[in-house]
């Protein structure tokens, strides 16, 4: 049971890292796209500002959760994707970075430097954050001793890679809703008509993906013996037409939150098609890692339990509060980067 | 190399970047506060000139303690798998816990203090930069209590093959963390303070916004002599209780090589590992180690000598690092004390300014050199007695580790060059210049 619960919290927090993180990666992507000038780069820069630190905090939680719930799956997952999550995390280090020092040199050369960083770094670490996800969702070559038997080829295959590609239209799709959400103008017309045009392409990668994971996945034979969670696949083709919707009439704040409910939506659509697993071997389902077989104690499970449910509603309380602070668009006087 | 030796290098390499960063974010976040809590408090300017200023510095160094922190969370998993599946249950769970009870409120809060100094109410954004100090204090304490585990575990039963938790207070309330979290905090606390004082003196040196730099040296000065009076009683404290809990350290520390009471302590010496023995011995004193570590001439301490080969620490590396981290310890006592007493005319004292200037970098070798001591010192054991490091490393290609090993050298050398020049070149420029209300009205006539 308490495994089951963490199980749950485990995939809460990674859902909640991508609908955060989410776009600010998107805008990330964004950068190049749909800036003319320096100005509506600095725009950009300063409409994820204050949100980009905030949100990773739920990347170490849940990388933190997946170790202190489940340090068997922690030790084997982060070993066997050894390459694509160090390259996750270069890629972080150098957008984040590059957040903080863009604004301190006036060279165009410098403020070029930082903007590739920016782009390449969102681009990277959304693309692999898809990859590695598919791949947790179609399994990968584990063996029993919970070694990773392949290189880092076995990772890249064409369900994995599209798992890559959705996850990356995923959040340009969301940031740019953001952006349309915080800035004015020309860079708000150029957001918003950028939303409108990815939708089509990530509404058909959303479908196509649920389509292929039949086919490259057991998620779904999961789902047949609890039809209920048929119903996630569902919320999310709905989700896709909401946000559709939402930007339609321009209600941005809306479309904001439907586009992070489908991100959510796809990142539990997998989850929930593996459970007990969090880890399936593609070698032999018996050497899949599983809530049972790499769990903490009960006792650790219950002390973070404890941590876990008073801090986390705190932690959405001081954020919401910061969103709420935030919450205005993004104005001339208010150009700090 | 073999994956172990690259891991353990490409490790040490992030931890020691790590934290190149992270003592300054634990001090000057408190000095900040101090000075905007003053702004509130008497409506002066300077203080909030002061607090933007050293804050401006303390944003750039900030995030380079941020990014380097979110690879080391994950670098158990990916280098250390057998050790983080073997202690995942005590050692992921208090990383965890600083993730949800510190990290959060302090990266947070650090876009409030940046993005909110016309959102919020002066009050409500000095409080800010408090909360930002008390999480990165919250942080560190957890952190250490993780490490302060790993060199001495408790708490803990051995069960289904792996290290379990069966006393969370055990863990959390050893006297070896508190001790570690004591040690550490006050040793960020004194490189903070010599950071302000050191570019304080700069700017006084050159006679440029006086009144602002001998402000920000007092209270950079007082903070600091505080913490090195403390560092350097409880580090003797914590010394004693090395030598109690870790006697292989205490040794390799000391250069120690036969077990013997009155055991004496030399001036100078050169560890000779080879030979078991050390040359060039000056001035050896009978019982002063006994002394320092049992607070008895004649206690017996364990040698070198006393432990199997292949459970003896690096004695050159660790003995080195601990004299260092030891004699600069002694000498922040001295150049703090000494400024203490000069702390009204201080510009009456240009040699004493110019060493507080080149002075900045020493608190950084005597942090690093005190993280050598504690983790050199601590091999071959992960966790102290119960885990070896060279049981504890993944199962990974070496040209992966090699790979990302190169990678980590590359990209965190090109950050701290472009980290510390920017923050030097800040530094060097000063505080913004007031607005001079002739100016104002300059620009109203030419509109």
């Amino acid at each position: 049971m308490l495994e089951t619960i963490w199980f749950v919290l485990w995939a809460v927090l990674w859902a909640v890292y991508f609908i955060l993180d989410g776009f600010d990666l998107g805008a990330g992507c964004l950068l190049p796209v749909l800036s003319k000038d320096d100005k509506d780069r600095r725009y950009i820069y300063n409409a994820t500002g204050p949100f980009w630190d905030g949100n990773e905090v739920w990347l170490i939680t849940a990388g933190g959760v997946t170790f202190a719930a489940f340090p068997g799956n922690y030790a084997v997952m982060f070993s066997a994707l050894y390459t694509p999550l160090l390259m996750i995390l270069f890629a972080l280090i150098v957008r984040g970075v590059a957040f903080e020092f863009r604004r301190h040199i006036d060279d165009p050369r410098w403020k070029k430097l930082w903007d590739i960083c920016m782009f390449a770094g969102s681009f990277v670490a959304a693309f692999l954050f898809g990859v590695a996800f598919a791949g947790i969702f179609a399994g990968i070559p584990i063996d029993e001793a919970g070694h990773f038997q392949g290189s880092i080829i076995n990772l890249l295959t064409p369900y994995n890679i599209l798992g890559g590609a959705l996850f990356v239209m995923l959040f340009m799709l969301h940031g740019s809703i953001w952006l349309a959400i915080k800035t004015n103008g020309e860079l708000k017309n150029r957001a918003s008509n950028f939303a409108k045009k990815i939708w089509p392409f990530v509404t058909l990668s959303g479908l196509v993906f649920i389509i292929s994971t039949g086919f490259a996945t057991n998620v779904f034979n999961y789902y047949m013996s609890y039809p209920v969670l048929f119903v996630i696949p569902l919320m999310l083709l709905f989700g896709f037409m909401l946000i559709w919707f939402f930007i339609e009439i321009a209600s941005w704040w809306k479309a904001w939150f439907a586009s992070g409910l489908v991100i959510g939506l796809t990142t539990f659509f997998g989850l929930a098609g593996i459970f007990p697993r969090l880890l399936p071997s593609s070698i032999n389902d018996q050497y899949s890692m599983t809530i049972f077989n790499s769990a903490s104690s009960p006792l650790t499970l219950k002390i973070m339990l404890v941590v876990v449910i008073v801090f986390i509603p705190i932690v959405i309380g001081y954020q919401t509060w910061v969103y709420y602070l935030f919450k205005d668009k993004v104005t001339e006087k208010d150009l700090i980067y | 190399m073999d994956v172990l030796i690259l891991s353990r290098l490409q490790f040490a390499l992030a931890t020691g970047f790590h934290f190149l960063f992270v003592p300054l974010t634990l001090g000057l976040s408190i000095l900040i506060a101090i000075m905007e809590r003053k702004y509130v408090n008497t409506g002066d300017e300077e203080y909030k000139r002061m607090a933007k200023f050293w804050g401006k510095l303390f944003l750039i160094n900030f995030v380079l303690g941020v990014v380097t922190g979110i690879t080391l969370e994950f670098q158990f998993g990916t280098n250390w798998a057998r050790y983080s599946a073997y202690v995942g249950d005590i050692f992921g769970s208090l990383l965890a816990i600083e993730a949800t009870t510190a990290f959060f409120l302090e990266s947070t809060f650090i876009a409030v203090w940046h993005f909110g100094w016309n959102k919020l109410s002066p009050r409500a954004h000095a409080t800010t930069m408090w909360l930002i100090a008390a999480a990165g204090t919250f942080s560190a304490f957890w952190i250490l209590v993780a490490n302060a585990w790993m060199q001495h575990p408790v708490g803990y039963v051995l069960r289904n093959g792996r290290a379990e938790l069966n006393d969370f207070f055990a863990v959390v309330t050893q006297p070896f963390a508190i001790q570690m979290f004591i040690h550490t905090l006050s040793g960020a606390f004194i490189l903070s303070g010599f950071f302000v004082m050191g570019i304080s003196a700069y700017h006084i040196l050159k006679k440029q916004n006086l009144s602002f730099f001998k402000r920000s040296f007092q209270m950079a000065l007082t903070f600091a002599l505080i913490f090195s009076v403390v560092e350097v009683v409880q580090g003797h404290m914590h010394g004693a209780e090395v030598a109690e809990i870790q006697p292989a350290k205490l040794a390799a520390m000391e250069s120690h090589w036969e077990t013997t009471a009155y055991a004496p302590m030399a001036a100078f010496l050169i560890p000779d590992e080879q030979g078991e023995k050390n040359n060039f011995e000056i001035l050896p004193v009978r019982g002063v180690l006994s002394m320092l570590a049992y607070h008895d001439p004649a206690a017996e301490v364990k040698g070198l000598k006393y432990f199997p080969v292949d459970e003896r620490p690096p004695v050159t590396l660790t003995f080195f690092a601990f004299r260092i981290m030891v004699g600069l310890g002694f000498l922040f006592v001295l150049l703090t004390l000494y400024g203490w007493f000069k702390r009204h005319k201080l510009e009456d004292y240009p040699l004493y300014l110019k060493i507080m200037l080149f002075s900045i970098p020493l608190p950084y070798i005597a942090l690093q050199a005190g993280w050598i001591v504690a983790e050199v010192g601590r091999q071959p054991w992960i966790v102290y007695g119960l885990m070896k490091t060279s049981d504890a490393v993944s199962n990974i290609s070496q040209t992966q580790v090699l790979t990302s090993f190169i990678a980590f050298l590359l990209v965190y050398s090109l950050l701290a060059v472009a980290a510390f020049s920017l923050i030097i070149k800040f530094a060097g420029q000063g505080p913004d210049p007031l607005p001079l209300p002739a100016e104002e009205k300059g620009g109203e006539a030419n509109a």
